[in-house]
């Protein structure tokens, strides 16, 4: 074995080890507080360890999904509905046993499997040698991945893109909170009592937000070339403006981001995809078939990636602003109702 | 043959401690971070199948001839932005159960269930009782 190869081996293990030590820490902890942040960090290390495996793409969405957005989404739900875990467990000992039996049986079925980076592998002999050998002719992008994401299996993509569209109806539906114009007052002086304090970090973290966007422009754009995509951008976008809304609060975000605009977005993203398949179809071509956008096919082809790609970057921002938007929306709105149940208690009580 | 099939070892191993935490803890929101350590290991797990040996990163560049699989690699890249969606579906689910019980315990959550059904039952007993009462008048 080469010594690169022993040392990338090496890595491997600590990585992967270093997973199993997380999970089983996140089993034993009662704090919700710190169970959320160790899912950040497992977020992280997997991110690291898809970096080992060459998947730098995934490591990419791994490490602005995974140690990013869900990590703040779960530590605003916290905040929402309390931080400690209650001590009782649902019928351990029974859980154990099928944990341990359904383990065994998937290891006894692991010693059919490939031994890691087999080139022999089942999985490398099918489709796979025509991605990586034709690609270039037929798609023209060097990066394998953006041509077989937005041009091979455009339409599973196209799926892709609308579950997560009705994902962001679905938390629309679920929490989002009609407000009164006369309300805002008495929230934004809640939040110039909570933001005053933290000046350095304002300032300083303000200066980032337009380079965190002009970097979501360029893996947005770039992702032809290099890792990257509509998918990671949109993530990276939408963390931008949650930074915002973290830093000035969430009533001088709505000022700035008009929420109806967001979802106008959310849903112009998904109709551009689909559009660009209608038009491909109308030009005698097959659905999502690029060639026929354009008298050369690969020009057609770059257009058309990067079309699509620029629907799932509208698309993915706008759902994540959407999603962060709506449960910051209602922890504001059970804080207001608290604080009207709260008045009206004292009322009570002075009368 | 222990390196060779090592990660495939540990992919079991975080989806049955991802499972232990969905099957044994009442909390949901455990219950969340439990799918999703087992849909990470998922993930590792398709993305070990795509690695070969010398191979490099999917990106084509000049003088190099060994890739490794961009397949799982695309279907991976969706799957965790799709997996983000579904999970904050999931915690906006939470957020309800917990305005509309007070609490995101798993049992005391099925006890004010049952409470709710026993004493539904007793009112419409009680109705139909009434009713019969003032037929029999």
């Amino acid at each position: 074995m080469k010594r690169g190869e022993l040392i990338e081996s090496l890595i491997n293990i600590v990585l992967l080890s270093l997973l199993v030590g997380i999970a089983i820490a996140i089993v034993c902890m009662k704090d919700l507080f710190a169970v959320v942040m160790l899912a950040g960090i497992y977020g992280l290390i997997s991110a690291s360890f898809f970096v080992v495996m060459d998947a730098v793409d995934v490591a990419f969405t791994e490490a602005s999904v995974g140690a990013g957005i869900s990590t703040l989404l779960m530590l605003v739900v916290i905040t929402m509905t309390g931080r400690t875990e209650h001590p009782t467990r649902h019928k351990p000992l029974l859980a154990i046993f099928v944990v341990v039996v359904t383990g065994g049986l998937l290891i006894y079925g692991t010693f059919d499997m490939p031994y890691l980076g087999a080139i022999d592998a089942p999985i490398h002999t099918h489709v796979a040698p025509r991605y990586i050998n034709e690609s270039m002719q037929e798609v023209g992008v060097p990066n394998i991945v953006t041509a077989v994401l937005a041009s091979y299996r455009a339409f599973d993509t196209f799926g892709e893109v609308v579950v997560i569209f009705t994902a962001g109806i679905g938390v629309l539906a679920l929490l989002s909170v009609v407000r009164r114009r006369d309300e805002d007052s008495v929230i934004d002086s809640i939040n110039d009592s909570m933001h005053e304090q933290h000046l350095i970090l304002r300032i300083v973290s303000k200066m980032m937000i337009p380079f965190i966007m002009l970097f979501a422009l360029y893996v947005q754009f770039h992702g032809d070339y290099g890792p990257g995509g509509g998918f990671q951008a949109g993530v990276i976008f939408a963390s931008a403006i949650i930074l915002y809304v973290l830093l000035f609060g969430l009533s001088t975000a709505r000022k700035v981001i008009n929420q109806t605009l967001i979802q106008l977005i959310a849903a112009f993203g998904v109709l551009f995809y689909g559009c660009v398949g209608l038009v491909s179809l109308l030009n005698g071509g097959n659905f999502f078939d690029y060639n026929v956008l354009s008298s050369d096919p690969i020009a057609g082809q770059h257009l058309g990636i990067l079309l699509i790609e620029w629907g799932v970057g509208c698309t993915v921002a706008s759902v994540m602003i959407i999603i962060f938007f709506n449960f910051a929306g209602r922890k504001e709105f059970q804080q207001r109702n608290g604080n009207l149940i709260d008045n009206i208690s004292k009322k009570n009580k002075g009368i | 043959m222990i390196m060779g099939l090592f990660n495939d070892w540990v992919v079991v191993v975080l989806m049955m401690i991802g499972l232990y935490i969905i099957i044994a803890h009442g909390n949901l929101i455990k219950k969340i971070v439990g799918l999703t350590i087992f849909q990470t290991s998922v993930f590792i797990f398709y993305i070990s199948m795509a690695k070969i040996d010398g191979g490099t990163a999917p990106i084509l560049v000049d003088g190099v001839t060994q890739y490794s699989n961009p397949l799982p690699h695309v279907l991976i890249l969706t799957a965790i932005v799709v997996g983000i969606a579904t999970t904050a579906v999931a915690l906006a689910l939470i957020v309800r159960i917990k305005e509309a019980y007070g609490t995101i315990e798993e049992e005391e959550i099925q006890e004010q269930d049952s409470q709710h059904k026993d004493s539904h039952k007793l009112n419409i007993h009680n109705s139909s009782e009434i009713n019969r009462d003032k037929k029999e008048c």
